[in-house]
């Protein structure tokens, strides 16, 4: 029996096929239990609501937050949330230091040694006394009072960092101990990080400059991977797809890239070889523009890939509600769990590429003249 | 963009960079430069082990080769020592034979002089003997014939008249 060998295909088939009959039946149940036309309407608007405060919930899961929120239960005033408080470090014309908890989930207009503050879409506003904000702060970060709160992401870095170093110290000790061969959890690393230095480092680099670059390649491989598999967790934290950590990667990657190159490097940038004059002075401006939008592909690439997992695999997650029937809700479920697999391959992934990526732009740095032959 | 803008948080790119070239250095120190160093070793050692071994491969090869070689060596230095040998043999007793026969050969033609010189002696000493008892029996001959006169006279007569017949 053909179906009886591929039970999963079968499965999702038989719940594509019944789906539609049983969501349309709630409709139409639904209809004939609302006797007047106001509590339908009252029904739908009920309906949207709920489908903007899923929308909502999403947009804010994406977001930074002050707060370490696990879950939350209750509706409305009555809603409790369940976490803890971070520390908030604001620098606007003097340090202002105060407890997450006192903007009491983002409610709350908080005052500091004469300064008041308020919390929109995780981004704290200086407003005035009656929460006014200055409306070109929406879109100009220097307007904003500068934030070195040890936010939810930061929080997230400072235990990814701390896992890092225990687990990679940890390896590094086990060799001592252990004769010169792996031991325990770091059995499962090794192998990693001899695949950033033999897949990813001697090849784009080269074997002669390869071993100055790999403290960084290992430390954002590591570190990328590891944020990315955190944003799977329901912690829901979501580092990776922030462009100010992604941007900060990206631009860390370019500053190595630029202080580390030789001069052939800049040669091929002001001075291309093998082309006439002409053409040189028309690529220079062209090939300085490429530099800069390398780190900044790196970036948008990284931010743009987990923020939308994050936002396929919760809206999936919020079907399962708006469905609301055991086919729909169903369905929704095995896609959510079968996206959540590939999401975890996505996050491998997209390490990788970054790491691959930077590895490349290091190797065309101090890339050798060999080449200076095949222009001709 | 507006919205990329609108999200960004400075203060949190600031930090990331701090925290992260921070734990850069901090792996490199205490994680990524050991790390690194031992896998290396262990390669190198794993690399210097397969050598060697290869090596002594090579070098077990090499003495098979010498000893098989030595051995052929040997056995032709038999084979040409034994060839060499019965050379000589065969030699010496072609020498020996060629020897005996000129020696043989020498002593035939001496003993043939000898007896030559021999029988040339005896041979005169003969000539001698038969000359001595020739004469001895002619004087005793002609003694006894010479005393016998009338046939002496007679026989003269004879041979005197053989003559004139001539």
């Amino acid at each position: 029996m053909v179906i009886y060998k591929k039970p999963l295909q079968f499965i999702i088939a038989a719940l594509f096929s019944v789906m539609p009959i049983i969501a349309n039946a709630n409709p139409t149940v639904d209809s004939v239990a609302t006797t007047t036309e106001q509590t339908a309407k009252e029904n739908v608007s009920e309906e949207q609501k709920k489908v903007e405060e899923r929308a909502e919930f999403i947009q804010h899961h994406l977001l930074d937050s002050h707060g370490f929120t696990l879950f939350s239960y209750g509706e409305k005033e009555n809603e409790h949330h369940v976490g803890f408080p971070l520390p908030v470090i604001l620098w606007d014309e003097g340090l202002h230091i105060f407890s997450s908890s006192e903007f009491k989930h983002d409610t709350a207009i908080v005052e500091s040694k004469g300064k008041y503050f308020k919390i929109e879409h995780g981004i704290v506003y200086s407003c005035d006394k009656n929460g006014v904000v200055d409306h070109q702060a929406h879109t100009n970060p220097l307007k904003r009072p500068l934030d070195f709160s040890i936010t939810k992401n930061v929080f997230m870095i400072l235990v990814v960092g701390l896992l890092m170093f225990l687990l990679f110290g940890g390896l590094a000790k086990s060799y001592k101990k252990n004769n010169g061969i792996a031991k325990g959890v770091g059995r499962f690393f090794e192998p990693i990080v001899i695949f950033v230095r033999d897949e990813i480092a001697i090849p784009n680099i080269g074997e002669k400059h390869y071993k100055k670059y790999m403290s960084h390649l290992l430390s954002v491989f590591f570190f990328i991977w590891f944020l990315n598999m955190f944003g799977l967790t329901p912690l829901g934290v979501n580092v990776t797809g922030n462009i100010a950590i992604t941007a900060a990667l990206a631009i860390i990657t370019y500053l190595i890239t630029n202080i580390s190159a030789n001069k052939n490097y800049w040669g091929h940038i002001f001075w291309m070889p093998g082309v006439p004059p002409i053409m040189r002075i028309v690529l220079a401006p062209i090939e300085l523009l490429g530099t800069i939008i390398k780190p900044f592909s790196l970036t948008i690439r990284l931010y743009a890939n987990m923020v939308a997992g994050h936002i396929v695999l919760m809206s999936i997650i919020a079907m399962m509600y708006t469905f609301n029937n055991v086919a729909g809700s169903g369905f929704s479920f095995v896609l959510a769990f079968v996206l959540s697999i590939l999401e975890i391959l996505v996050a491998g992934l997209q390490a990788y590429i970054f790491t691959m990526l930077t590895a490349l732009y290091f190797g065309s740095a101090c890339e050798e003249h060999h080449h200076e032959e095949a222009h001709h | 963009m507006e919205q990329l803008l609108g999200t960004f948080s400075l203060g949190l790119f600031i930090l990331q960079i701090v925290i992260f070239v921070g734990l850069i250095f901090l792996l490199k120190k205490f994680a990524w430069k050991p790390i690194l160093d031992a896998v290396n070793t262990r390669e190198e050692g794993i690399k210097n082990a397969l050598l060697s071994a290869e090596n002594a491969k090579k070098e077990m090869q090499n003495l098979k080769a010498d000893n098989e070689k030595l051995l052929a060596e040997a056995r032709a230095e038999r084979d040409a020592l034994m060839k060499e040998a019965r050379e000589i043999k065969e030699k010496m007793i072609n020498d020996a034979k060629v020897e005996a026969q000129a020696q043989g050969e020498k002593l035939i033609a001496q003993a043939k002089a000898t007896i030559e010189g021999e029988k040339n002696a005896a041979l005169a000493d003969l000539k001698n003997q038969v000359s001595t008892l020739s004469i001895e029996i002619a004087e005793k001959v002609l003694k006894e014939e010479l005393s016998n006169k009338e046939a002496q006279t007679k026989l003269v007569d004879k041979l005197l008249g053989e003559a004139k017949l001539n």
